[in-house]
């Protein structure tokens, strides 16, 4: 008998646990956790649902109970209780053991996830033995530099699995928050101060959501913060090495192969160039980093990546993130000219 | 001057209205002006669910979404939840002490006038150039970049409006602390009261440090200071701890009302007295002052650093205990009893599964390390409106058909009562419950779209559909309301038969010196005690004696339109040459209004003994 309900106990927790991991994408929800983070968090998710299970449950029994033992039949007048001393007590102590039982695993997270002290040990070279990511949040858009491989991306970050990746988190205009809901939690971009944490991303479960996550802007900054998206892709160490290395390497931007693309390159130069880099250098730039941009799978961080987007974001990127920085900067393109343009920017690769 | 009895016109009422201080006259004017933009409030909630309903909606834009969502909170908070419960406090408070008003009747006035001129001047920036669009939090680098003068309508609306709720909490504090009847002490006040006390002690601490955060951001915006410019050396994350440091109790200050309201009905329906009774004032008090430690848990993700988080976490999960507590008592208060389920008793008792709920995801929350995944995701939003909602709400919406009778000794229809209840109960979890999981699954709050396929589509349409619930609730209490008017059929002092405190002692509604002679108390639930003992009214604790009633008065009403004009002339001051005179204008207003009600002697009048042995309308006792 006693084994049957712990057969069931084990059995309900199975359930539940299907359950949670049956909600939402694997590539963005919290409850299918892809890396060491989100599934110490997960972890604790469950530890604390549990405990909340029970709390509910002994609630609800008693509740019942009430409702259907004591409802007013005739009109006597019930005895007066004050209170029970006894019953006050294990009401109060039982709660203090269960939040103690929640609140040690919750202080040890806690200071384990906050600890970037690899970051900060520096070898000769001023260089750290780990990845670093240095992230600026600007109004509905993310730029990545890498300090030690020396180079910068935007809209996708592209990361090792299976290690330790650190990050080194500032905003340059209003706070904005970094978050890959299925590699962890998240942290702000404060305007003041650089904030630090680690992820980890798993490479099986990258693998099933073909290496890419997705990432969200999640505090409020502006009209375009729902759509303030980016895209995690998460590669082997010597792929991400090899990725680092071509980037690294390069010397100047993509050279273009069509006569389009050509006529796109000079549109570019006069009109684009101000803002955006083909080249991966420049942290700190006005507009993301458009070196990679043939590689992305997706534009503006949240279109798909196909040349009609990019030619109506091209055209009105108003209409698409109102409240964002570009419109406006480069006057009115002809279509003919946004064609070219749209040719030269899909050129624009280091993976083959 | 005993007119109150005669018919008079409408522009006497109005007049009557403006200048009253009578807490009861005020409650109406909460009532009327908190109900009014708590409507406003659910109109933007339902433009926000029509917008969320499918991917890629384009019923809004995106900056007005951001409009309607910051003026859905800051609405439901300061200016329906907040005013809603100082209309029970006026309403019940004195009458449940024993009191013929509250100390400061001028000020009470005052307090109302200043709410209500602060919350239409934030709702006009609708017609002025654009809604705040920060957020009811309005951190400060976002609102130091939003264009337009929406924030300076929030700063300013909100100063004034809070400087009213101010005056509210002091008011009571000193009502409670002085006025109490004959033998009530403190350990016999009805719980309700125990809560206005201590929510009022909570205002008095937590009100300026949002007064300063406003403040500042107000100088920043208007007058070129820098304190949240970093540029500058001003730092921002200092406007989150000081609107957090207010904003973390603000949660209490709605919520203990909330207990205060259900322990009533639990006891009342239960014909029982509230079970341990010392131990709920004694949590009800831990909690008010455990509220001030907890602020931080709202800044989990501003990079405190471990040791902070796990402090307030620890912290935060402490106040999990004084809530069960209470939870326990109001179950072992029904337990043992004779429940009646009447439409107060029936939001009672849902409330307590919904704010289980609401409290559980409460501690799930607090565990720093994982709320890096909560905060600000749908699953916070689902966790406050179950605690605000399943709390605040559910006690208004019970507390109004509780206390319908004894503000306007009507009661409202108990049918239709329990139709709005089941469909806002349906409603409230369909829309809510869901959200947890939308958070969980990756949704960040205050977006204004989400695109198809992340997994959000099914969920998002649930949740609206459930909004729409309730506004056919809410719909059905309007019709509810309008029809107990209009067939305004009297009932008597204690009409839900089973009353237990002062306030169903005395007519419905009190005559407005509410006590002829004032009551001797002897013990906890006295009119119950008195019941109990065969006795059909209080026994009193003085002769029939001359009543001292204060004057009504303008003026409250005026110091609150200079505040008012002043605040456009602060707004404009940068564009229009008018600005600076309008603002000197306006405080002239204040001033002056505030030097003439210090120069000018007032003493109130007596209501005589004659008058007051002629009236059997009632206030025996």
């Amino acid at each position: 008998m006693k084994r049957l309900a712990k057969g069931r106990l084990l059995f309900m927790l199975a359930v539940t646990t299907l359950f949670l991991a049956g909600c939402g994408e694997p590539f963005i929800s919290a409850l299918q956790p892809a890396g060491e983070v989100a599934q110490t968090q997960y972890d604790l998710m469950l530890l604390s649902t549990f405990i909340m299970v029970g709390v509910i449950i002994v609630v609800t029994v008693i509740f019942l109970i009430v409702l259907f033992k004591f409802r007013r039949k005739d009109d006597k007048i019930p005895k007066q209780v004050e209170g029970s001393h006894k019953l006050e007590i294990i009401w109060t102590v039982i709660p203090i053991l269960l939040l103690l039982v929640l609140a040690v695993p919750t202080v040890a997270a806690t200071f384990d996830l906050a600890d970037v002290s690899p970051m900060e040990d520096k070898n000769e070279e001023g260089k750290t033995d780990v990845t670093v990511v240095n992230v600026k949040a600007n109004l509905y858009w993310w730029e990545f530099e890498y300090p030690n491989q020396g180079i910068v991306t935007s809209q996708e970050l592209v990361v090792p699995t299976d290690e330790k990746v650190y990050f080194n988190l500032l905003s340059t205009d209003v706070k904005h928050s970094f978050w890959i809901p299925a590699a962890g939690g998240k942290l702000d971009t404060n305007t003041e101060n650089t904030n630090k944490f680690w992820l980890e991303f798993d490479s099986k479960k990258a693998d099933e959501v073909g290496n890419i996550f997705y990432g969200k802007c999640a505090e409020l900054c502006g009209p375009s913060h729902a759509l303030m998206d980016f895209k995690v892709k998460a590669i082997s160490k010597d792929d991400f090495d090899a990725w680092a290395e071509d980037l690294a390497s390069m010397e100047e931007a993509a050279q273009p192969e069509t006569a389009s693309a050509e006529q796109g390159q000079e549109i570019f130069n006069q009109s684009c160039i101000g803002c955006h880099a083909v080249t991966p250098t420049g942290a700190n730039a006005v507009g993301p980093n458009l070196t990679t941009f043939g590689d992305r799978t997706h534009i503006a961080g949240y279109l798909e990546h196909t040349e009609e987007n990019l030619k109506a974001w091209i055209k009105d990127p108003e209409e698409f993130k109102p409240g964002n920085k570009m419109t406006g900067q480069y006057g009115d393109l002809s279509d003919e000219e946004i064609d070219a343009l749209t040719d030269y920017l899909m050129g624009l690769k280091v993976e083959d | 001057m005993s007119t109150y009895a005669q018919k008079k016109g409408v522009g006497a009422v109005l007049w009557d209205y403006l200048t009253t201080v009578d807490h009861k006259k005020i409650a109406i004017l909460y009532l009327i002006a908190g109900g009014f933009f708590f409507l406003v409030g659910g109109l933007e909630a339902m433009f926000i669910r029509i917008q969320l309903a499918v991917p890629g909606n384009d019923f809004v834009s995106a900056g007005v979404y951001n409009e309607i969502l910051t003026m859905h909170g800051t609405t439901m908070i300061f200016l329906a939840a907040m005013p809603l419960i100082f209309a029970f406090m006026n309403a019940v408070m004195p009458l449940q002490i024993g009191a013929r008003d509250v100390a400061f009747p001028f000020l009470n006035s005052l307090g109302f006038w200043l709410f209500f001129f602060g919350g239409v001047f934030l709702n006009l920036s609708w017609f002025l150039g654009g809604a705040p669009d920060a957020g009811w939090t309005s951190y400060a680098s976002l609102s130091l970049a939003s264009e337009g003068h929406g924030i300076d309508f929030y700063v300013l609306g909100l100063q004034i409006s809070g400087a009213g709720t101010l005056i509210g909490g002091i008011n009571f504090l000193v009502t409670i602390i002085n006025m109490r009847a004959p033998g009530m002490t403190y350990m016999r006040m009805p719980l309700f009261t125990w809560t206005t006390f201590v929510t009022s002690a909570l205002i008095l601490f937590a009100f300026p440090p949002l007064t300063v955060a406003l403040f500042l951001m107000l100088f920043d915006r208007l007058f070129g200071g820098n304190f949240f410019n970093p540029d500058m050396g001003g730092n921002t994350i200092i406007w989150e701890h000081l609107f957090w440091i207010f904003g973390h109790p603000e949660v209490y200050i709605l919520v203990l009302p909330a207990f205060g309201i259900f322990s009533e009905i639990f006891a009342i329906f239960s014909r029982k007295r509230l079970f341990g009774y010392s131990s709920m004032v004694f949590a009800t008090v831990l909690i008010g002052f455990l509220g001030f430690m907890v602020w931080a848990h709202h800044m989990f993700t501003t990079g405190l650093g471990p040791i902070a988080n796990a402090i307030f976490s620890v912290a935060t999960m402490a106040i999990a205990v004084p809530t069960g507590i209470k939870i326990f008592n109001w179950l072992f208060t029904m337990w043992g009893g004779s429940i009646k389920f009447t439409t107060p008793m029936l939001y009672a008792i849902a409330f307590i599964p919904t704010f289980t709920m609401g409290g559980v995801t409460g501690v799930m929350l607090a565990s720093a390390a994982q709320d890096y995944q909560y905060h600000d995701s749908y699953f916070v939003v689902a966790h406050f409106h179950y605690v605000i909602v399943g709390g605040v709400v559910f006690a208004l919406l019970g507390g109004l058909h509780l206390y319908w009778p004894k503000m306007f000794g009507t009661m409202l229809n108990e049918a239709l009562g329990k139709v709005t209840f089941w469909l806002f109960l349906i409603g409230f979890h369909l829309t809510f419950f869901i959200q947890h999981f939308l958070g969980l699954m990756g949704m960040p709050r205050r977006i204004f779209t989400f695109n198809e396929g992340q997994g959000f589509e099914t969920a998002n349409l649930v949740s609206t559909v459930g909004a729409f619930f309730m506004a056919v609730a809410t719909i059905v209490l309007l019709i509810n309301v309008v029809m107990t008017i209009a067939k305004n059929k009297k009932v008597g002092g204690d009409p839900w038969g089973d009353g237990r405190t002062l306030e169903w002692a005395i007519p419905s509604p009190p005559p407005f010196y509410n006590f002829k002679q004032l009551p001797l108390v002897r013990g906890l639930d006295p009119y119950w005690i008195e019941k109990m003992e065969g006795n059909k009214e209080m026994t009193p604790a003085e002769p029939i004696g001359d009543i001292h009633m204060p004057n009504n008065s303008f003026v409250p009403f005026v110091i609150s339109v200079g505040l008012f004009i002043a605040a456009f002339g602060a707004m404009y001051h940068n564009e229009h040459s008018w600005g600076i005179p309008v603002l000197i204008i306006g405080m002239l207003v204040v001033f002056g209004s505030m030097f003439f009600r210090s120069v000018k002697d007032d003493h109130g009048y007596h209501i005589h003994k004659e008058e007051l042995m002629d009236d059997d309308k009632g206030g025996k006792a």
